[in-house]
C-alpha cells in the first residue's frame, strides 16, 4: 500500500499539483469500492485512469467532484485537495466547488432544452444575467468544443435531437461555459462511433492547454493517445501511476504489465 | 407414432379452441364499446344544436333549452380540482421518486393506492362533511375538492413514474454544473418528465369528468348561470342524471345529447394523452 502511494506521488518538478487525492476510501454500503487511493493530478496535464471494469475508476473520479453526495449509501473518507484545500472539509460549499470542477459523463446527458440554453444554463444559474455576455460565452464554449460550425444555424433546436457525438460535445461545451479549472471525463467516448471518438480526442488534446483534465477510459489505445500521465486501477486500488509512456513501456508493477499487454482485463 | 400423432392433433385442437375463445372475448369487449358509443351517437346526435350548447335549461313543460350552464360548471369544477390535485400530486410523486425512502415512502405509496380504490361516493360524502355541512350550502368548490381527491392517486403514480424515468445522469449533469440539487430537479428533471406528467393529468381529468356520485351532495346542481364556485353549480353529469330519470321525452333526448358531449370530451382527453406521449417518443 505504501509503495503504491509513493508511486502515485511521482511528480516532475516542472508542473504543479492541481488535485491531490490522499488515502481515499469510498464505500457503497458494505462494498469497499476504493481502497486507500492516493494520486497527484497535475495542472494542465491529461491524466488517464485505466483498469478493468468495476475496478473503481468511475467511483474515484466522482469523488473528485463530490457527486457521491447524491448517493445515500455512499461513504467517503480521506482527502481530496483542490489547490491545497480539502473539498470534503466543512468550510467548502460543494456547489461552489463543482463550478471549478466540471464533469463530462459516460452517456451524453444534454438537458431537455435548446442547444443554446444547454450551454447558457450553467452561467445563468450561477448568476449571469447579461444576455450579451451569455451569448459570447455560449459561442466561445461551442467553438472551443468544436461544435459551433455544426450548430450555429440551429441553436434553438433541442439539444436532444443532436447525434450522440454532437451531444457529447454539447455537454463538453456546457462544462466549458463555466470556465472550470478541472474537467473530469468518465469514459466520454465509450458510447460514440470511431469518428466521433476521434473528434473528442482531438478536443481533449486542445483542452489541456487551459484546463486540467482527468479522463477515465476503457481503451488503452485512447489512454496512450490522449494522456500525459496514467494511473492503473485494480480492485479499487491504484497499482501504479506515472508518465504515460513510462507506464506503457516500462511499468514497475507486474500486474500493470500484465494488464497493458492484454493478459487480463 | 399413432399416439404421437394423436397428441399433436389434440394440441392443435386445444390451440384452436384457445384462439377462438380469446378472439371471441376480445370481439365481445370491443363490440360492446362500439355498441355503446354508436347508441349514444345515434340517440344524442339529434339533441346537439347551437341552442343545446348555449342556452340554460328550460322549465318543465317548455321544450328546448340547453345545458350551457352544466358545461361551464363542469369546466370550472374540473379546473379547480386540477389546481388542487396537480401541485400536491406532482410534489408527492417527486418525493417518492427522488427523496422518499424506507417506511415513510412505502406508507405514502400504499395509502395512495388505497385512496385510488375508495368509492367515489364515499369521497363525495367526505367532501360534504367538511365543505358543505359547516357552510350550510352546496358549492362547486366542495365538488372540486372531491374531484381533486379522486385525481390525486393517479397524479401521484404517474408523476412518480415520469420522474423516475428521467435518467439520473441528467440530474448529476445539473449538479456538476454547480447547481443545488433542488435547482436541477426544478429546471431539468421536471421539464424532462413533463410530457408523461401531462399525460397522467389528462387521464386523471378524463377519469373525473364523468363522475356523478360525488356531485350529488357537493355541487348539487343549478338551473341558472353560476360562475361562483362558492354556490351550488350545474354540471353536465348531474344534468344527464336528472334528465334521464325524468318522464319527459324532450329531456330524455337532452340526456343522450349530454352523454354524447361527455364521451366526446373523454375521447379528446384520451387522444390528447396519446399525442403528448407520441411527441416524447419522437424526440428521444
Amino acid at each position: 500500500m505504501i509503495q503504491r502511494a509513493i508511486d502515485g506521488r511521482e511528480t516532475s518538478a516542472a508542473t504543479a499539483v492541481k488535485v491531490r487525492v490522499s488515502h481515499l476510501d469510498v464505500y457503497y454500503g458494505s462494498n469497499h469500492a476504493i481502497r486507500d487511493a492516493s494520486l497527484d493530478i497535475e495542472e494542465n496535464q491529461v491524466t488517464a485512469l485505466i483498469g478493468p471494469s468495476g475496478c473503481g475508476k468511475s467511483t474515484f473520479i466522482r469523488a473528485i467532484n463530490r457527486l457521491h453526495d447524491l448517493t445515500p449509501s455512499a461513504r467517503v473518507s480521506g482527502k481530496v485537495e483542490l489547490d491545497d484545500v480539502d473539498i470534503y472539509s466543512r468550510d467548502v460549499d460543494p456547489i461552489v466547488m463543482r463550478r471549478r470542477v466540471g464533469m463530462v459523463f459516460q452517456r451524453p446527458n444534454p438537458f431537455p432544452m435548446s442547444i443554446y440554453d444547454n450551454v447558457a444554463y450553467g452561467p445563468r444559474v450561477n448568476g449571469e444575467r447579461n444576455a450579451s455576455r451569455i451569448a459570447v460565452l455560449v459561442e466561445d464554449s461551442l467553438r472551443h468544443a468544436a461544435l459551433w460550425d455544426e450548430v450555429k444555424d440551429r441553436l434553438s433546436e433541442s439539444g436532444v435531437a443532436l447525434s450522440g457525438g454532437q451531444q457529447q460535445r454539447l455537454c463538453i461545451a456546457r462544462v466549458l461555459s463555466l470556465r472550470p479549472e478541472v474537467i473530469l471525463m468518465d469514459e466520454p467516448a465509450s458510447a460514440l462511433d470511431p469518428i466521433a471518438t476521434a473528434k473528442i480526442e482531438e478536443l481533449i488534446a486542445e483542452l489541456r492547454e487551459q484546463y486540467t483534465v482527468v479522463i477515465v477510459t476503457h481503451s488503452m489505445a485512447q489512454a496512450g493517445r490522449v494522456s500525459d500521465r496514467t494511473a492503473f486501477f485494480l480492485n479499487g486500488s491504484i497499482v501504479e501511476a506515472g508518465p504515460t509512456n513510462q507506464i506503457f513501456t516500462r511499468p514497475k508493477e507486474r500486474r500493470t504489465e500484465d494488464y497493458i499487454t492484454g493478459r487480463f482485463g | 407414432m399413432i399416439a404421437g400423432a394423436r397428441l399433436a392433433a389434440s394440441r392443435r385442437v386445444s390451440g384452436l379452441v384457445g384462439v377462438i375463445l380469446t378472439g371471441f372475448c376480445s370481439a365481445l369487449a370491443a363490440g360492446l364499446l362500439i355498441l355503446i358509443l354508436g347508441y349514444v351517437v345515434v340517440q344524442g346526435w339529434g339533441a346537439i344544436n347551437p341552442a343545446f350548447l348555449t342556452q340554460l335549461p328550460h322549465p318543465v313543460g317548455v321544450s328546448g333549452g340547453g345545458v350551457a350552464n352544466g358545461i361551464v360548471g363542469t369546466l370550472i369544477i374540473v379546473a379547480l380540482a386540477m389546481l388542487m390535485a396537480v401541485p400536491v400530486g406532482v410534489l408527492t410523486g417527486l418525493y417518492l421518486a427522488i427523496y422518499g425512502r424506507g417506511l415513510t415512502a412505502e406508507c405514502v405509496r400504499f395509502l395512495a393506492e388505497v385512496l385510488s380504490g375508495v368509492p367515489s361516493i364515499a369521497i363525495g360524502l367526505f367532501a360534504y362533511t367538511i365543505l358543505v355541512q359547516p357552510f350550510r350550502h352546496f358549492s362547486g368548490l366542495s365538488a372540486a375538492f372531491a374531484f381533486a381527491i379522486l385525481m390525486l392517486p393517479l397524479m401521484i403514480r404517474t408523476s412518480e413514474e415520469a420522474i423516475r424515468g428521467v435518467p439520473t445522469a441528467i440530474r448529476e449533469g445539473a449538479l456538476a454544473l454547480g447547481l443545488p440539487d433542488y435547482g436541477g430537479v426544478i429546471h431539468v428533471v421536471l421539464p424532462a418528465a413533463r410530457p408523461l406528467i401531462v399525460t397522467g393529468l389528462l387521464l386523471a381529468i378524463a377519469r373525473v369528468t364523468g363522475e356523478t356520485a360525488p356531485l350529488l351532495f357537493t355541487a348539487f346542481g343549478s338551473e341558472f348561470w353560476e360562475l361562483n364556485p362558492g354556490n351550488p353549480m350545474a354540471t353536465l353529469a348531474m344534468q344527464i342524471f336528472k334528465y334521464a330519470i325524468s318522464p319527459y321525452d324532450d329531456w330524455h333526448r337532452q340526456a343522450w345529447g349530454g352523454a354524447l358531449l361527455l364521451i366526446l370530451a373523454v375521447l379528446v382527453l384520451n387522444v390528447g394523452a396519446r399525442w403528448a406521449l407520441r411527441g416524447r417518443a419522437k424526440r428521444s
